[in-house]
């Protein structure tokens, strides 16, 4: 009973972060290029529930913020009007789950130096980060699922070949590997493209561990009574492969799955903090991070360190989900032996 | 003889293992689509024939296998190739920056260590204890925070605290006053301390779960039957049985300190390897960019070839395999 909520709270966790991103465009009261030049790097919208007389407001309210004369970047609230938080409002764009009037702004995580809010660049760029690290994952696990199996089911001089190079791989230290591998390709190339790119090295670089797990499944797996009945009935390679074999290895490829997705949104956001990955004015939360190789952001907008707190979140729920499973599987496996 | 016959097997490995990973390596800088010297000839200050003199001075003329020989010649004169944007041998380079990233990476490990081997075995004395609990719930934390994040996390800190400093190995005028030594601890406190706590949560897992493997198997309960002390049967009868995955353990630890510290290096302006490869990668300067792959290499290939050594040594069923 403990175990199915603890599983319910995970999966709601993990349906939350990916709706949030997903439907970005309805929960984020920006889009994530508008700028508001007149209001770089402002801290965070305080969101008020009691107003200057005293009276409690069940809806929160934002003040505007002014300048501050004289001085950059500094901003105070204006207490004469209160904008009232608006949900599920329609603007031009579609509808807001959030939004306020034009004379106030809603800049829940605060603005960078371009005045971009963001709460909402961290959704769209949660968009890229994700759907980099998931194509990536594909292309490791796809690779990966036909290196193993093909090494496990055939065995001899391909297996051996197929062998050593994934230890030749998994010998290597990888962040020097995936950067010399990228160093190695253009610099400069336009967002939608580097998002390829940058899938293709990141996944071509994770296929190593996945192949060498699914080797071993495979290896087992054709060992089986019912695989060798089969064999045995005249079944071929490809169909045994197909219909007895891989089955078998959908446990192995779903928790690759679950630790690599969140590895890759680590690569991704490594590659763009560096300047290697998805530049300007596309958000990712590497390339959002970039703007703290410069002390003065760290000093003094620590706001902008959102990104973090949304990369420790997305790994966070993926660990926790990748040792449910694990802990799923170990019981299956505890209840029910093949042998 | 038999250890003879073993290392000469393992060393044959570990010479194969470079090999390949130094074509990969060559091979993967010669896919690059520009080269240093394009560069420099968009620069309208020097001519084509400056450009075309520097190609052949260079040997970038050569064909790619004779190229590979030669980088490979260098490596064993030990130079590692020529930087064409520092305008000296890459080894000239290397060694400076590489007794920082030790520095780094050592303390690091040390640290690490001295945080997994008493909580791992606590954990596994009284798995299930609040420190066990809270080993686990602050591992798992760790484990999902990428080191980006880290490292980030507590620059921040530094800078809002404003008791450490935030980056670099110095500070100005350091060597007048004095405290040069005081000073480098200084600055190396919270990258290391980021690293320690990147390596720390992995180690104390396998830590915990050799020593409960350990603690649990019958030689120990018949020692406990016996009637020795938990002290004696932890440290004498449990530790050295655990001891074989703790070993292997020990050179893959390298490598993730390894990796590790290349990002940890650059977020923290650390003079290390780290700074020079990204800023090799952005001016093209492929020869130390393949410097420090080649650098990192050997050094992973020869922490596992020390920690197999050492598995022999220490277990005798690794002996026994062979």
């Amino acid at each position: 009973m403990l175990m199915h909520r603890k599983i319910f709270a995970i999966a709601m966790a993990f349906a939350a972060v990916h709706c949030g991103i997903l439907f970005a465009g309805f929960f984020a009261p920006y889009m994530p290029s508008a700028q508001h030049r007149e209001h770089a790097y402002a801290r965070p919208t305080k969101l008020h529930f009691v107003d200057a007389q005293g009276q409690v407001h069940i809806r929160p309210f934002v003040y505007p913020s002014v300048p501050v004369e004289g001085e950059g970047f500094q901003y105070r609230e204006d207490p004469s009007s209160g904008y009232p938080i608006r949900f599920l409002s329609r603007k031009s764009d579609g509808i807001h789950l959030l939004a306020v009037d034009s004379q106030a702004d809603l800049f829940l995580f605060g603005t960078d130096g371009y005045g971009r809010d963001i709460f909402s660049r961290l959704l769209f760029g949660g968009r890229i980060s994700l759907l980099a690290a998931m194509v990536a994952t594909l292309l490791s696990l796809l690779i990966g699922v036909a290196a193993g199996g093909i090494a496990g089911h055939f065995g001899g001089a391909v297996d051996a070949v197929i062998m050593r190079s994934s230890e030749l791989v998994l010998a290597l230290p990888w962040i020097y590997l995936l950067l010399a591998i990228r160093g190695s390709l253009p610099l400069h190339v336009e967002p939608t493209r580097t998002l390829i790119l940058l899938s293709a090295v990141i996944g071509a670089m994770g296929w190593a561990r996945p192949a060498r797990l699914i080797r071993g499944v495979v290896l087992s797996a054709r060992e089986r009574p019912f695989v060798s009945a089969a064999r045995g009935f005249g079944a071929s390679e490809w169909y045994l492969l197909r219909r007895h074999v891989l089955p078998q290895t959908l446990g192995v490829i779903t928790a690759q799955a679950v630790t690599l997705i969140p590895q890759f949104v680590a690569a991704e956001a490594t590659l763009s903090f560096l300047g290697l990955g998805i530049g300007e004015p596309v958000p990712s939360w590497g390339n959002m991070l970039s703007a703290f190789q410069q002390f003065q952001t760290v000093s003094s907008y620590w706001w902008m360190a959102a990104p973090l707190v949304a990369l420790v979140a997305v790994s966070l729920t993926y660990f926790v989900l990748a040792d449910a499973l694990h802990q799923a599987g170990a019981r299956i496996n505890s209840g029910q032996s093949y042998a | 003889m038999r250890i003879l016959d073993y290392l000469k097997r393992r060393f044959l490995h570990a010479v194969l293992l470079l090999a390949a990973i130094s074509v990969l390596t060559f091979g993967i800088a010669q896919l690059a689509p520009g080269t240093f010297l394009d560069e420099m000839r968009l620069n309208p200050q020097i001519s084509a024939q400056t450009v075309d003199s520097l190609r052949v001075q260079y040997g970038l003329d050569q064909p790619l296998p004779v190229r590979y020989l030669r980088w490979i010649a260098s490596a064993f004169a030990g130079e590692f190739g020529y930087s064409l944007a520092y305008n000296m041998p890459v080894s000239a380079l290397l060694w400076t920056r590489m007794r920082n990233t030790f520095l780094l990476g050592t303390t690091a490990m040390l640290i690490a260590w001295s945080l997994a081997l008493p909580l791992g075995i606590w954990g596994a004395f009284r798995p299930k204890g609040w420190i066990d609990r809270g080993n686990s719930a602050i591992s798992t934390l760790l484990l999902s925070s990428p080191e980006l994040a880290l490292g980030m996390l507590f620059m921040l800190a530094a800078a809002r605290f404003g008791v450490l400093p935030t980056g670099g190995m110095t500070s100005l005028y350091s060597e007048q006053t004095g405290f040069a030594v005081a000073d480098v601890i200084r600055h190396l406190a919270i990258p290391a301390t980021v690293l320690a706590l990147v390596a720390a949560p992995m180690l104390l897992r396998h830590v915990r779960a050799a020593m409960l493997e350990a603690w649990n198997s019958p030689f120990v309960k018949a020692a406990k039957g016996h009637g020795i002390g938990n002290r004696r049967l932890l440290l004498h009868h449990a530790l050295p049985a655990a001891a074989n995955p703790l070993i292997s353990l020990f050179g893959l630890s390298l490598a993730g300190l390894v990796s590790g510290s290349f990002l940890i290096e650059v977020i923290m302006g650390w003079p290390g390897l780290g700074p020079l490869f990204i800023n090799a990668i952005f001016a093209r300067d492929l020869h130390v960019v393949m410097a420090v792959v080649m650098l990192f290499s050997v050094l992973l290939v020869i922490a596992n070839l020390i920690s197999d050594v050492l598995l022999y040594a220490v277990d005798p069923r690794v002996r026994a395999e062979c």
